[in-house]
């Protein structure tokens, strides 16, 4: 149960049941759609861009709960950053999930993000963490393609 | 199928088997003696693969320590061995699906390849731009994708039999899509994801009035009852090893012998040849014209051993346990507050699958893991299923023979487990 508690904290049970950001966003500059055909998840990154700066971000899509509040979180988390700044939080993002050791030149605060890092003891939990991630990399590439996981 | 009672009445009458029990079966699978997360292992993920008894691990050890020699052509004591052995093995399987001949029995890798070389054997020759293919609407992946292809190449067109909110096979609408341009039906027998027994033997009498040939995959039947391909006189039948308590990278195509002879190739290679030079070559006789190459020669013998075990303790016995085992499942399952179970067929073999009112089954198969119970979650292969049904995925326990009443009280109990984390 101990696993258990590290990975379904209580602030990925709240997002997972009360997603923020949860919406379309009518003022998108881009958005990009990801799958993960393994368990069937789908999510759609809205995003609002100025100059260089995420103005505003959005998501839609059905999830497990991981892979909901994943998304929930980082909606908050890269809102008011710049590109490049969104992008080195996944980087980040993604070594926590996947047990990898921090840089140790100046990485990004992980802030809410810090609550994911049960993630790295369940293996086949990985896609469902980085799903929305690798759906805003997208967006932010500009792609428009449907992102999968596998 | 006999009803429940029917079958537990049929249990009671003498046999030539030992009594059903359960907990000295489980002694015959080791891997059922081992832990996960601490917890003994609860293994419900039988339609996915089943476990193996030592016999057959045992066989596939004998044959590389004692045995291994390629088939078919060595004049020496190994290679005869071998070939003998390779050779009982596809008489073994003739015999639990009463095929008529020896010769009707195809050693292919499992039964996605069993379909494929139907598609492209028979499906090639036989079908042209128009022509018609009846499927269900529950079938695996590998049921409708090799017919697909079919149909991108050859113009062939692909109709879908549609399903009830039980998960039921509608035969009147089957004979409503049975037309002048119906060439072939390609049903499975049972469904992965629900669970569901299909009412094959009407669908077969029904193209057979038309004279319509019809392939049935036969994956999730197998393991759970008595097939007779000559009762239910299908032209093509098809099952994997690994869900039948075999190795993997063995299945089985049965086909009619008038059929398979007017069949061109699958694949060309060594084994499937009379004479070759390079001018003509002559194919050899069935089955040896659709094996092209060095077999799984062990996974075929190792498929035997597992059938002789199958054949110890019955397959009545092991149907009439299952049953009663998945009603006291359904109904365990079914009790919990919250969850919606899909496929609900009057007729059903050995599969639960559900879903838990605001938890997504990934979630459900993580904390159930914790306690040491594998499900499978997601599309299951079946993903028109999910899209009938409105859902992205669902959970699913599948049973076997060796799964107890204990084992779905601790399903049970993990279920409420995962409610417990989401509060």
């Amino acid at each position: 149960m101990s696993d258990l508690r590290e990975l379904y904290q209580e602030l990925i049970i709240d997002h997972s049941k009360r997603p923020r950001n949860f919406r379309a966003l009518e003022a998108a500059d881009c958005k990009s759609e990801g799958y993960n055909p393994l368990c069937g998840d789908k999510v759609t990154v809205f995003l609002e861009l100025e100059h260089d700066r995420v103005k505003n971000v959005s998501f839609q899509g059905s999830g497990c709960a991981i892979s909901t509040a994943s998304a929930s979180v980082m909606t908050e988390s890269v809102k008011g950053k710049t590109v490049a700044e969104a992008e080195a939080l996944f980087d980040v993002f993604h070594n926590l999930v996947t047990g990898k050791p921090p840089a140790t030149d100046k990485t990004p605060e992980l802030g809410k993000l810090a609550v994911f890092s049960g993630v790295s003891e369940f293996p086949a939990r990985v896609k469902c963490a980085t799903l929305a991630w690798h759906t805003l990399h997208a967006a932010l590439q500009g792609k428009r393609e449907t992102v999968s996981t596998e | 199928m006999n009803s429940a009672t029917e079958m537990l009445a049929a249990t009671s009458q003498p046999m030539r088997h030992r009594a059903f029990d359960v907990w000295s079966i489980r002694e015959d699978f080791p891997i059922l003696k081992r832990q996960v997360h601490g917890k003994p292992l609860v293994y419900l993920d039988n339609a996915a693969t089943s476990q193996k008894p030592q016999v057959v691990i045992d066989t596939l050890q004998r044959y590389y320590a004692e045995e291994n020699a390629n088939i078919h052509r060595g004049a020496y004591y190994l290679s005869e061995k071998a070939t003998q052995a390779y050779e009982d093995a596809r008489v073994k399987v003739q015999h639990f699906l009463h095929a008529p001949s020896e010769r009707e029995i195809i050693f292919t890798r499992n039964v996605s390849e069993a379909i494929n070389l139907v598609v492209h054997s028979y499906g090639r020759k036989f079908l042209k731009a128009g022509d018609e293919i009846i499927i269900s609407a529950m079938e695996h992946h590998s049921n409708i994708v090799p017919w697909q292809i079919l149909c991108e190449e050859k113009g062939t067109l692909l109709r879908v039999v549609p399903i009830n909110d039980a998960g039921e096979f509608l035969l009147d609408e089957f004979e409503k899509l049975l037309n002048p341009r119906t060439k072939l039906v390609a049903v499975t027998h049972v469904s992965n994801a629900l669970g569901t027994i299909l009412p094959v033997r009407q669908v077969i009498d029904m193209a057979h009035h038309r004279h319509i040939p019809v392939l049935i995959d036969g994956a999730q039947a197998v393991p759970h009852f008595q097939v007779d391909v000559q009762e239910l006189d299908c032209e093509f039948y098809g099952f994997s090893g690994h869900k039948l308590y075999g190795p993997t990278g063995i299945g089985i195509l049965y086909g009619k012998a008038e059929l398979l002879e007017a069949m061109p190739p699958y694949q060309g290679g060594g084994d499937m040849i009379r004479s070759v030079t390079f001018e003509k070559t002559i194919y050899a006789p069935i089955p040896s014209k659709f094996e092209a190459g060095t077999p799984h020669i062990e996974g075929g013998i190792g498929l035997g051993a597992a059938i002789d075990y199958l054949d110890g303790i019955g397959m009545e016995m092991i149907n009439a346990y299952e049953q009663e085992l998945l009603a006291y499942a359904m109904k365990a399952v079914g009790a919990i507050p919250g969850v919606r179970i899909f496929g609900t067929a009057r007729e059903k073999a050995g599969v639960i699958s559900f879903s838990l009112e605001g938890v997504h089954p990934h979630d459900i198969a993580t904390i159930l893991d914790q306690e040491g119970i594998a499900i499978r979650t997601g599309h299951h292969c079946a993903q028109p299923v999910m899209e009938r049904f409105g859902v992205p995925a669902m959970a699913r326990a599948s049973l076997a023979f060796y799964n107890t009443r204990e084992e779905i009280d601790a399903l049970v109990a993990g279920i409420s487990k995962v409610k417990e984390v989401f509060g």
